[in-house]
């Protein structure tokens, strides 16, 4: 094993801060055990937020109703733009309102088990609990969830669970609360605690005596630089799945703040968590820009099949029935088509390295609802997937009541992100983390309908009373003024990066190098890792950032939009990341949740969990560019769900 | 597939702005309209010409982010359907495209085919919210919602504040959008003691911007998600009582 000790003694331990007694009581408990602000004091502090997805939005209009002076800043044009906005299927709380035996115990078991027990079970206890505040606020604030006949709630089932507790909005559970969210963001705006910057993007995060103190933002409008200080910085910047450039994510979605963040002290936790949705539209062509999410809920009724032969050619409603291999209801009888999405996604990857992939590139499977029309009628299934159906045909052309869809596994969340205790903050004390952009709840694998919960979660309900423990020490002190020696240096590491990129004027375009890196990731880092495989991809990648510095072609200005510049930015950072996440991979010699590593298998090919030496979260912590990060570790105990192998069979 | 387009250029808000045309060839007719200047800005990189600067992020129709006009249309020629979920298919080969940014003077064009939505959100800062803050929520189902209403208002509640509907009105005004996003909340019995106040709030923030609607009914039909115009009677309803109700009032505080 590669441990490495950190080489800065200085460097804080990495204590979780769980609090302690019985499971259920350690929320209230640590509620009441924190320092607290009182209520004139709170306009006495400042607090940045970056990002205005789900996270974001709700913690900073939730620190405006407290009376904090909040700066919150986003890339996107307006707040209400947040990749949040396309989550489509549901979040899920624990109300049992169908009386089908769920509880908050429940939803934290399952999460628990859903993330192959790589999480922390305390932190993931309180997401269960909160989960039901959630759904209270986000209805008082006039999200229009679907209701039933008498006007209560209406809930739907998703993977990994046996019980209905997923809330939605129609196909458009994302945008519906993040509305919500951008609602009272903007009305604090209008109140006056809450300033927003819109198109302003984060890239630097300012540290002084080892405290977070402010950022540096570049306008991405005119291009002006600017130093920002406060008592704490909230990063709510979302995943970094676009490493891979293909993937479910917003075109815009970046690590630079979280990257920014780490290369100033904060651990990275378990980089290689990532995960690959299964049901997604497969690449047309080689100038794909992004790949489309087919809800999950698909799989309640689409049933999945490959041909027998992998020679066989005919169109798929030519091929008889006892040609067809419905290999998920094959190889998982209990589950069929609904297994977890690791397995799912892995059980595709095999068919298509067996050469038994469909389409013109041979690079999917078929979603077929042939028989679900047959028994249910096609206007059942309208009702259920329309919309769905209809973003199908409008982006291949083909009819999904007519032809099966077909799909494939694309990138779509990472599980992985800046470390955090149980009040969120990172390991750079007075800097937070909070949804997609930490790691805290999901182990090694999501379960579909939570990320929205964590981020809300984080947001109005954790974030707003543990971060009072930490300002409160700061009562009555001056936030660090923005001429400071911290920020002009900050600054001026901005500026010089900038002109760096236009000075190299190379051959190549930003996408060019991103699409090459995408390629590596999925390659060697995606579905299925191997020593071999790792070890290639971190050469290659190292060769491709050298490259990169090398051969870049950015053209324009640094005092104008450019979104050349801005996406170099993006991209240089996810290649020093890209590094991390395969060091992180090869490290990590067992398979768990999404991280399948293919010297790690059961005979009958499902992951293997080594619990024995590897029931830790890795942390990295940054050294300097030339010196790879020191890995330390966080055990993890499992008092109340015992680690079990996860069969689907 | 080979195409032309004509496409607007302009460096800033401060400066002059011109057609310009640029040759699209081996065009995939599975390529997203998007896709289709992705490549594009790729061979003018190549070439050293600045790449075209245009806005997007889901690229799944649903962030309201790009939004262009294309031959005269806004998010072009397919109904209900964002500029990035347009595929080239939809055009022939040969074909002539022009490609302009939305134009209201509410909108400056920042660069070539990006404009500066803001205003929309400051009629959303005015009113479009209701006032309760986090954690004063009772049980979410102690307040029935009849499912009428609750569907009434997801389909005003599925606009993507894109300001299609702004780019396609004569006038430029904006009252789909405020509409929608008006009644988006009167429509549930959780927006309802607000109602009036936010009619006056956000009509009055939105004329301050955008020009009077004179029922020319052109942004329903450029409205990617086809939100319907009646809930602009709605608004206007709204508005015309919450003016009595007020003014009633004040000549009721008057008196005393
Ligand atoms: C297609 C799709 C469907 C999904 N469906 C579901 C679902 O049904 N249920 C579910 O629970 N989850 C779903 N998810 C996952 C879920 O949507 C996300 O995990 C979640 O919304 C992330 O929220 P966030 O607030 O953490 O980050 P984001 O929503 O990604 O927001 C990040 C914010 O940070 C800003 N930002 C980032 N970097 C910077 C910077 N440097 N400077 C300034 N601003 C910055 C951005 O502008 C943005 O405002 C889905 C995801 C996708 C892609």
């Amino acid at each position: 094993m590669t441990t490495q000790h950190s080489p800065n003694p200085g460097s804080p331990a990495l204590d979780p801060k769980i609090p302690p007694g019985p499971i259920q009581d350690r929320w209230d408990d640590h509620k009441f055990s924190v320092k607290l602000v009182n209520p004139a004091n709170k306009r006495k502090y400042d607090i940045i937020v970056i990002g205005t997805g789900l996270a974001g939005a709700s913690a900073a209009a939730s620190f405006g109703e407290l009376g904090y002076n909040v700066k919150v800043f986003t890339h996107n044009d307006s707040a209400r733009r947040g990749h949040s906005i396309a989550a489509q299927g549901g979040i899920n709380a624990a109300k049992n309102y169908r009386n089908d035996g769920d509880s908050i115990y429940r939803l934290f078991y399952d999460t628990v088990k859903g993330g192959d027990f790589r999480s922390r079970e305390t932190n993931v206890y309180r997401l269960a609990q909160v989960s039901n505040e959630i759904i209270d606020q986000t209805v008082a604030q006039g999200v229009p969830y679907a209701r039933e006949y008498g006007g209560l709630l209406d809930n739907r089932s998703f993977g990994g669970a046996q019980v209905s507790r997923t809330f939605y909005a129609r196909g458009q559970t994302g945008q519906q609360l993040l509305l919500g969210a951008y609602q009272a963001l903007m009305r604090q705006v209008e109140i006056g605690p809450v300033e927003l910057y819109t198109r302003s993007e984060m890239l630097e995060v300012a540290v002084k005596d080892g405290r977070a103190v402010g950022v540096v933002v570049r306008d991405l409008v005119t291009g002006e630089i600017t130093a920002h200080s406060a008592h704490a910085v909230v990063l709510a910047t979302g995943g970094y799945s676009n490493v891979y450039f293909l993937s479910t994510n917003a075109m815009n979605c970046n690590a630079t703040a979280v990257w920014r963040a780490h290369r100033k002290g904060a651990y990275f936790a378990n980089p290689c968590f990532t995960q690959i949705h299964p049901t997604c539209i497969p690449a047309s062509d080689e100038h794909q820009s992004k790949l489309t999410l087919m809800s999950e809920s698909l799989r309640n009724d689409g049933r999945i099949w490959v041909p027998v032969d992998p020679d066989d050619r005919r169109a798929p409603n030519d091929i008889p029935e006892d040609e067809r291999d419905y290999y998920l209801e094959r190889q998982y009888p209990a589950f069929g088509n609904l297994v977890p999405r690791d397995v799912a996604s892995r059980a595709a990857m095999r068919m298509i390295e067996q050469n038994r992939g469909i389409g013109p590139l041979k690079n999917g499977v078929y979603l077929d609802f042939g028989e679900a029309i047959g028994r249910l009628g096609r206007a059942k299934i309208e009702e259920r997937y329309g919309n769905l159906f209809e973003m199908y045909e409008r982006i291949t052309d083909e009819d999904p009541y007519e032809v099966p869809m077909r799909i494939y596994p694309a990138p779509h969340y990472t599980m992985g992100g800046l470390w955090v205790d149980y009040n969120l903050m990172t390991t750079v004390p007075g800097l937070y983390a909070i949804g997609e952009a930490n790691f805290s709840d999901h182990g090694a694998n999501r379960l579909g309908a939570s990320a929205l919960m964590q981020g809300l979660a984080d947001g109005y309900f954790v974030i707003p009373n543990t971060i009072n423990d930490y300002l409160s020490d700061y009562l009555n002190t001056k936030p660090v003024p923005t001429d400071d020696e911290v920020f002009m240096q900050a600054v001026a590491q901005v500026r010089e990066r900038e002109q760096q990129f236009l000075d190299i004027n190379g051959t190549r375009s930003v996408d060019y190098f991103h699409r090459r890196l995408g390629h590596l990731m999925i390659d060697y880092c995606g579905l299925a890792r191997s020593r071999e495989g790792l070890e290639k991809a971190i050469a290659e990648i190292q060769a491709l950032k050298e490259e990169f510095w090398r051969d870049l072609k950015v053209l324009g200005t640094n005092d104008s939009l450019n979104q050349s510049l801005e996406r170099a930015g993006r991209v240089a950072d996810f290649l020093e990341l890209a590094e991390l996440m395969c060091r992180d991979a090869l490290d990590r010699e067992e398979s768990c949740g999404g991280h399948f590593r293919v010297e790690h298998q059961t005979e009958d090919g499902e992951a293997k969990r080594d619990d024995e030496d590897y029931a830790f979260v890795s942390a990295w912590e940054w050294v300097d560019s030339a010196t790879p990060q020191a890995l330390h570790k966080e055990p993890l105990t499992f008092e109340y769900v015992p680690p079990s192998q996860r069969s689907y069979k | 597939m080979d195409l032309t387009l004509k496409v607007w250029r302009q460096a800033s808000s401060e400066t002059e702005g011109e057609f310009k045309t640029y040759p699209a060839s081996n065009v995939s007719p599975d390529a997203s309209f998007l896709e289709m200047l992705d490549e594009v800005n790729e061979h003018l990189n190549e070439i050293g010409e600045e790449p075209i600067a245009f806005d997007s992020d889901c690229r799944e129709g649903i962030c309201g982010t790009c939004g262009l006009m294309i031959n005269g249309y806004p998010h072009g020629p397919q109904d209900g359907t964002a500029t990035c979920q347009l595929h080239m298919r939809k055009f022939n080969d040969g074909d002539s495209i022009t490609i302009e940014p939305w134009r209201a003077t509410a909108f400056p064009v920042l660069r070539d085919l990006i404009v500066d939505r803001s205003p929309f959100d400051e009629i959303i800062q005015a009113g479009g919210y209701i006032s309760v803050n986090t954690g004063a929520a009772q049980d979410a189902n102690n307040l029935p919602v009849p499912k009428e209403a609750a569907d009434a208002s997801m389909d005003a509640a599925a606009c993507i504040g894109c300001a299609a509907c702004v780019a396609a009105c004569p006038n430029s005004a904006a009252n789909l959008f405020t509409a929608a996003k008006m009644q988006q909340l009167n429509l549930l019995p959780q927006g309802n003691p607000e109602r009036y106040s936010r009619a006056v709030a956000m009509v009055e923030t939105m004329e301050q911007y955008f020009g009077s609607c004179t029922n020319h009914g052109e942004c329903e039909k450029a409205c990617p998600k086809n939100i319907s115009i009646d809930f602009i009677g709605m608004m206007n309803r709204d508005y015309v009582k919450a003016q009595f109700k007020f003014t009633a009032r004040d000549a009721q505080n008057k008196g005393k």
